[in-house]
């Protein structure tokens, strides 16, 4: 074996004295150092933290680390190597029961901690996702298909292309519905793109994460499979969605549309919004419960549109005051072909940037407009400086949201350079990511500490 | 089991005050604690919620469930697997004061405590630990909801310690720093609440090794652990800030850990009533194999017989099949007169087994179960010879009957087998609970090791040698040195314990041996002072030590008198500070002599005549009036002189 596997994650001091005392990692140890004896097994160590310590896990299960420059003596007495598993059971077949497909892209709905390294290992085969979620069985034939190993963040086109087209497969060979395990950060950006490059499909396309991990007794991510497993599998709603937590009580998941989702909340549980508008239904262990009528429904057909085009070269520029021309020059300069802007208020910029988006509409740039607020449509003839900025080749972007801007703009300037032409698509609604009008219940933030809403609050489980 | 396993088995247990050294010898009793203190910090461990605030009022509600996750070997744990088969509907009430989203588990953990753990390693230095250098926080799973992730963050500071008792050392195997979990507020049927106000305060835990070997012995080892933590002066008290487990074990029995037991002094019956049920159920498991019951041909039948005692008139099934419930009966082979062995002190082993489904099936009406050994006759006979009849049970066997939903009486049916099949095995590994008697009730199934991971939302923290030195350095004097030097100086007896291990010691030892103040004197002012405004709900925990020496150098510096030093603390400790504008402004020449003569007309007046009587009244009505603002020895005087020129 060699160094770097025998004494795994050690550098420096804490390598030598190993070392030294040929004491590997994973060996039964009985350390001895000025401040007294610890017994236990050396685990490795992370790669990140310091050269100084030996971690060792001592009988009790608690994990201690121990100055090498204290330790006097090591004695092997023996070698606990772990080897990790998780069990497999065979996911029952049940002819009754509708075939659903779960797609992974290396987010962890399913994993398990181990214990001795805290590495993460995933679950992910049906048998696995079987012995953690049995749950499962009863509610569809379940079959798997890692795609991608990659977190949330590193999500991009590529993935996005091979998801769309994996998507299309899987419908074109009949399958009832599909889900797609994700990573949380960036779900909304991928429901939004597979919401165009997957068009008129016949079934419910689920992406669901979690906000815990499942190695946690407490975590949604069981919760979350269970819904999103029953949205595809029973649900009459042939969109791209994303399941996750309405309240952060285990009590029910929100089946959002693909295009008015937000991650809005770095780690509640119930993170995910509809923003403008009201989600498409609630889901809970028994039942699923539409909240509009206005949704795609399912077909028993097994047609799908696939448009998998996509320009990289697309950026979102986020608005702040004083902001300088040389942030938009620096993407003209660099070849890009299409700009969103996250405008504020009503989707406004500062004076100094006009003579930059004078030199991108010349170039050829598409540059759309939409609003920081989140909530609300881009209005650019209230004030002047909005009449001024179409002038010089804005387009306001009505109310999608920025991140769907952006993906959308790929998507239409992956199809064609005619300005005119990305402007139709950009302008044609396909999955709701342009409304024609917001409810008044599409904008309801509540107000901690005002009184009617504490009053809600008390009564209402969150 | 001993060498002489008859000798040993034909023992019996006497009433707890007739229990000898000898006896608990006997039966092999040993004994560990692990102690829990609240740490004295202003903030929780995880995050910035205050520290030490309670109070029943909620302002939200959160519901979780707690799943099992797998452990190493691809089983799950024992307790995780039984907390599932209960699906229990966890509820939190929140009060938005004392709870943020860290307890909810909607927000990662904060750094940890650095108050807190400064604390726990100057408690593990005073026990002789080996301290850790580089401290990993390891998530410990709970699947009981207590706290809603599902796992407690805790930490170990130091390992291998020890503590002097009597004329023998007792092992302190670890100090260790972890968050306190919610209040149970009820549990009852599928639906546990608890109030999340008290989770996530540091928490310290003291392990011994199992060396006590009476239950004196573990209540008085307690005392002492929990003196030397406090004699640090950052540690709370009061109502359930210090809780200890306790495990107990006989020869031939399995440890078995009696939880959250927060006052020492029920320990040695406790631990008594525990030694015993070990004991009883050695015997019992002797008993089922002179029977020939063993775990391999242990038998049982299950049946349903709700329609056989659908005319029943004992109100519990009566009740239960009018709600369309249903009756199971569990026929448990041979066990005739069993569940009537005795266990604790008025206890039999019926109630093991009423445990069991109360708290893994949910049923948490008592009465829960119903058996023939039972010397009662809320069953009519001939309702008990139709059933034997029907499942086809002879005398020799006990049947046991449990009611309710179902899905619950599944599960129950599926324990009381359980349970009895373990008693031909002997002592089930499982965690207790005490009850108010003495004697104690099944909890849950003892965790296994496999529950401890490490917490990948923290990294680890380095403990540095200057943090050592520093903490080293503050570290308090032996609470046992510390009373022989009062008892030297001859501070009052009443003071003694409570000064050794109070947060005023330091002080103490400054005020005497610096300012040279009288010890007597400065142990009142320290001790019998906060504790008599304590009475009158006067808040005393405001009072720092450094207020406190404030308030006796205004004393050595003349701006209090003596007398005043009682409304001084009770102003500091109700505004929570400690100002010289708060001083009582000394009184000037003229108000005295005006006051005096006052005080003397008055007691004149309301007609005493007795000379040492009329000044007594005078100096009380002038004492009152003065409130320390002129020394009471001079006032006196002044008394006297005018008294004098009075007569």
């Amino acid at each position: 074996m060699s160094d770097q596997e025998s004494y795994k994650g050690y550098r420096g001091e804490a390598l030598s004295t190993l070392k030294n005392f040929g004491a590997m990692v994973w060996s039964d140890v009985n350390i001895k150092t000025k401040r007294g004896l610890f017994t236990g097994i050396i685990l490795p160590r992370s790669e990140t933290a310091d050269p100084l310590h030996i971690v060792i896990k001592l009988r009790s299960g608690y994990n201690v680390g121990i100055a090498s420059a204290q330790v006097e003596a090591i004695e092997v007495t023996g070698r606990k190597e772990a080897h990790y598993k998780i069990p497999e059971k065979a996911f029952p077949f049940d002819p009754k029961l509708p075939r659903v497909k779960l797609f992974g892209t290396g987010g962890t709905i399913a994993s398990r901690l181990d214990y001795r390294t805290g590495a993460v290992i995933p679950a992910f085969s049906p048998g696995e996702l079987y012995g953690s979620v049995p749950e499962l069985a009863d509610i569809c034939n379940l079959e798997t298909e890692k795609l991608y190993g990659v977190f949330s963040e590193n999500m991009g086109p590529e993935q996005w292309r091979g998801t769309a087209e994996a998507i299309g497969r899987e419908i074109e060979r009949g399958v009832q519905g599909i889900v797609i395990g994700h990573g949380t950060d960036t779900m909304h950006h991928t429901a939004a793109i597979l919401s165009f490059m997957v068009q008129n499909s016949p079934v419910p396309i689920v992406m669901v994460g979690s906000q815990r991990s499942s190695d946690r007794p407490s975590s949604d991510a069981a919760l979350n499979l269970m819904h999103s497993v029953k949205a595809a599998a029973e649900s009459d709603i042939a969109e791209v969605m994303v399941c996750m937590f309405g309240p952060t009580s285990d009590e029910y998941g929100i089946l959002h549309r693909g295009t008015r989702v937000r991650k809005m909340h770095s780690s509640y549980r119930s993170t995910f919004r509809t923003i403008g508008d009201i989600p498409i239904a609630t889901v809970s262990r028994q039942t699923i419960s539409p909240l509009r009528q206005d949704y795609k429904r399912r077909r028993f057909d097994r047609n799908v549109v696939i448009n998998t085009a996509f320009e990289e070269a697309v950026s979102i520029v986020y608005y702040y005051p004083n902001m300088k021309a040389d942030i938009i020059d620096s993407l003209i300069d660099n070849g890009y072909k299409g700009i969103i802007i996250a405008g504020t208020g009503l989707g406004h910029v500062n004076k100094p940037l006009y003579p930059a988006l004078k030199r991108a509409r010349d170039k050829g740039i598409a540059v759309y407009m939409t609003v920081q607020t989140l909530w609300g449509y881009v209005q650019m003839y209230v004030y002047d400086t909005g009449r001024d900025m179409m002038e010089l080749g804005v387009v306001p972007m009505a109310n999608m949201l920025p991140e769907v801007g952006y993906v959308k703009l790929g998507w239409a300037l992956g199809q064609t350079n005619d300005l005119d032409k990305v402007k139709e698509i950009m302008y044609t609604p396909i999955a709701g990511e342009i409304t024609e009008r917001e409810p008044s219940n599409g904008y309801l933030i509540l107000q901690g500490g005002i009184p009617e809403v504490e009053e809600f609050i008390s009564k209402v489980r969150k | 089991m001993p060498d002489d396993p008859a000798d040993y088995l034909s023992f019996r247990f006497k009433p707890f005050a007739e229990m000898t050294e000898d006896d608990y010898a006997r039966i092999g009793f040993r004994c560990g604690l692990e102690v829990h203190q609240q740490l004295l910090t202003a903030k929780k461990l995880f995050c910035h919620c205050p520290a030490g605030r309670y109070s029943d009022v909620f302002h939200a509600e959160m519901l979780r469930h707690m799943r099992p996750t797998l452990s190493e070997l691809g089983e799950y744990d024992g307790t995780a697997l039984m907390e599932f088969k209960t699906r229990k509907d966890i509820i939190y009430h929140i009060n938005r004061d004392t709870v943020c989203t860290y307890e909810m588990d909607d927000t990662p953990p904060f750094h940890l405590n650095q108050d807190a753990l400064d604390i726990a390693i100057q408690a593990a230095m005073l026990y002789h630990c080996a301290l850790v250098d580089e401290i990993h926080i390891a998530r410990k799973q709970y699947l009981d909801g207590s706290i809603p992730t599902g796992f407690q963050r805790t930490t170990l500071v130091g390992v291998d310690g020890t503590i002097p008792y009597k004329d023998r050392i007792i092992d302190i195997f670890q100090v260790g720093l972890e968050e306190d979990s919610c209040r149970e507020v009820s549990d009852i049927g599928h639906r546990r609440i608890y109030l999340a106000d008290r989770l996530g305060m540091p928490l310290m835990e003291t392990v011994t090794g199992p060396q006590m070997i009476t239950p004196q012995e573990v209540a008085e080892v307690g005392e002492i652990i929990r003196r030397l933590a406090r004699s640090t002066g950052r540690v709370r008290t009061g109502i359930g800030a210090g809780r200890q487990d306790v495990n107990v074990s006989v020869h031939g029995g399995t440890r078995i850990e009696i939880k959250g037991v927060d006052k020492l002094a029920t320990v040695p019956i406790l631990t008594y009533n525990e030694a015993m049920r070990q004991f009883n159920l050695i015997r019992l498991r002797e008993e089922l194999a002179r029977r020939g019951i063993t775990p391999e041909t242990f038998q049982a039948r299950r049946d349903d017989v709700t329609r056989i005692l659908r005319k029943s008139r004992y109100t519990p099934i009566h009740d239960s099949i009018a709600q369309g419930h249903v009756v199971k009966c569990i026929s448990l082979k041979g066990f005739q007169q069993l569940l009537h062995w005795p266990t604790q002190t008025d206890a039999y082993f019926g109630s093991e087994i009423s445990d069991r489904v109360r708290v893994i099936s949910c049923l948490t009406t008592l009465p829960n179960i119903l058996h023939s050994d039972s010397h009662s006759d809320f069953l009519a006979a001939s309702e008990w010879a139709t059933l034997k009849k029907t499942v086809g049970a002879t005398d020799k066997d006990t049947l046991v009957l449990v009611w309710g939903s179902v899905q619950d009486t599944e599960s129950a049916a599926r324990e009381i087998e359980i349970r009895a099949q373990e008693a031909t095995v002997g002592i089930p590994s499982e965690t207790r609970q005490a009850f108010d008697d003495g004697t104690n009730g099944f909890e849950r199934i003892l965790p296994g090791p496999n529950r401890m991971y490490p917490d990948t939302d923290l990294p680890p923290k380095k403990v540095t040698e200057e943090r050592l030195a520093m903490l080293r350095a503050a570290l308090p004097e032996f609470y046992w040195e510390r009373e022989q030097w009062y008892v030297e100086l001859g501070v009052p007896e009443d003071c003694i314990r409570l000064l050794a291990i109070s947060q005023y010691a330091p002080l103490f030892k400054t005020a005497v041996q610096e300012w040279k103040l009288d010890p007597t004197f400065v142990a009142i002012v320290l001790i019998q002072l906060p504790k008599s405004l304590g009475r009158k709900r006067i808040a005393t925990e405001n009072l720092s030590a450094q207020m406190m020496g404030e308030i006796l150098q205004a004393f050595k510096a003349g701006k209090i008198t003596r007398e005043g030093i009682i409304d001084a603390l009770t102003d500091a400790a109700k505004a929570g500070r400690f100002d010289d504008d708060m001083l009582p402004r000394p009184a000037n020449e003229s108000e005295i002599t005006g006051w005096v003569e006052e005080g003397i007309h008055l007691a004149a007046s309301i007609g005493l005549k007795d000379i040492e009587i009329r000044k007594r009244a005078a100096m009380g009505l002038l004492m009152g009036q003065l409130k320390g603002r002129w020394p009471g020895r001079l006032l006196s005087e002044r008394v006297d002189v005018k008294l004098a020129e009075w007569m």
